[in-house]
C-alpha cells in the first residue's frame, strides 16, 4: 500500500524559506502572492492490505519521525 | 575526570572537543561511537557539533535514535552533566532531553562568525567557572540556530531561569540587533529542569586558545571539571 504524509510548518512558527519563494515570485511578477508556507510531502510505500491498519502505522511514523510536534503538523493519506 | 565525546556519522567539532577537553583543559577524554551502548565510565558527555546523519529530515532527528543515546538519556536522568554544542543541540532537542525545536535562520545564511554570548547563570556544570552576565566571544556556525518553542514553554525557561546563554551586543546589552539567527529572546543556550543537561548554538570548544580568536570558550569545560570537583 501506499501512504502520503504532508508536513507543515505550525501556523505559529515563521517559515523564512517560504518568505523568501514567496519574495522570488513577486519579483517573477506574481504580484498577487501574499505568502508561502514550505513543508514536506513524504510518499510511504508498505506491506498490508488493511487501510486502517496503514494509516495508524503511518501516523505513528509521522509522530515518531517524520514530523516533530514542537513545531510541525502532519496529514496522513492512504491511497486505495 | 572523563569527558565522552559521542562521534556521529557526520559529527565535524568531535575532534576538537576531545583535543579541548584532553589537550587545552588537561582531563581524560575518549571518543565514543554512536554505535555503541555505554558511555566507558564518563563523567561528562559531549555531543559535538556537525551534521549527524547528514541533517537529513530535521537536524538531530536521525541522531536521536542512535544507540549511545539510550546510554546519553540514562547518564542524564541520573544527573550526569550532558553538553550539546550546535548539532548536539538539536540532538538533544529532538530527543526531548531540552524542551523546543530549531528553525531555519531567521535571515536564510549559515551564520559563522565570533559572536558575544552572555553567561546568564552561573548555577549549571558548563558555567560554574562563569561569572552572571559574563560576556563570552564564541564562535557559532550554523544554518539552523533559530530557536523556537510556544510562548508558555519560553515563559517557563525564563522564569525557572533555563535560558543560560544569551546573544547580547559586546557589552552584553540586549539590543536586539545583535541576535544572529532570529532565536526567540536571543537565546544561545538553555538548560533542562535540573540544569545537568546544557545546550547551546555556539562552539566552546572551537574557542578554547587564544590563538582560535577567542579562548573564552574554554571556561564552558573548566566549568565541568570545576563543578565535579566541588560535587
Amino acid at each position: 500500500m501506499r501512504a502520503r504524509v504532508y508536513v507543515t510548518l505550525k501556523p505559529s512558527v515563521f517559515d523564512p524559506q517560504g518568505r523568501v519563494v514567496a519574495d522570488a515570485l513577486v519579483t517573477l511578477g506574481y504580484q498577487d502572492v501574499k505568502d508561502v508556507r514550505q513543508g514536506k510531502f513524504f510518499e510511504v510505500e508498505l506491506d498490508g492490505k488493511d487501510a486502517a491498519a496503514a494509516k495508524a502505522r503511518v501516523t505513528e511514523m509521522a509522530e515518531k519521525l517524520l514530523a516533530n510536534p514542537v513545531i510541525e503538523s502532519y496529514r496522513v493519506e492512504v491511497l486505495p | 575526570m572523563k569527558f565522552a565525546v559521542v562521534v556521529f556519522p557526520g559529527s565535524n567539532s568531535d575532534v576538537d572537543a576531545w583535543y579541548a577537553a584532553s589537550a587545552v583543559v588537561g582531563e581524560q577524554a575518549a571518543l565514543v561511537w554512536h554505535k555503541d551502548t555505554d558511555l566507558g565510565g564518563a563523567d561528562a558527555v559531549i555531543l559535538p557539533g556537525g551534521f549527524a546523519h547528514g541533517d537529513y529530515l530535521r537536524t538531530g532527528a536521525i541522531a536521536r535514535f542512535s544507540p549511545i543515546m539510550g546510554a546519553v538519556r540514562a547518564f542524564a536522568e541520573r544527573g550526569g552533566p550532558v553538553i550539546g554544542i550546535c548539532n548536539g543541540f538539536q540532538v538533544l532537542l529532538e530527543a526531548g532531553l531540552l524542551p523546543g525545536a530549531m528553525v531555519r535562520n531567521k535571515g536564510i545564511k549559515f551564520v559563522s562568525r565570533l559572536v558575544p554570548v552572555r553567561v546568564e547563570h552561573a548555577d549549571t556544570p558548563f558555567t560554574a567557572a562563569c561569572t552572571p552576565g559574563q560576556v563570552l566571544r564564541l564562535p557559532i556556525a550554523h544554518g539552523e540556530g533559530n530557536y523556537y518553542a510556544e510562548p508558555a514553554v519560553i515563559d517557563d525557561l525564563e522564569a525557572g531561569r533555563q535560558v543560560i546563554f544569551r546573544y547580547t551586543s559586546a557589552t552584553g546589552d540586549v539590543t536586539g540587533g545583535d541576535n544572529p539567527n532570529g532565536s526567540i529572546n536571543g537565546i544561545a543556550g538553555i538548560c533542562n529542569r535540573a540544569r545537568n543537561v546544557v545546550g547551546l548554538m555556539p562552539h566552546p570548544e572551537r574557542a578554547a586558545e587564544a590563538i582560535l580568536g577567542s579562548a573564552d570558550g574554554r571556561l564552558v569545560l573548566q566549568s565541568v571539571v570545576q563543578s565535579l570537583a566541588v560535587r
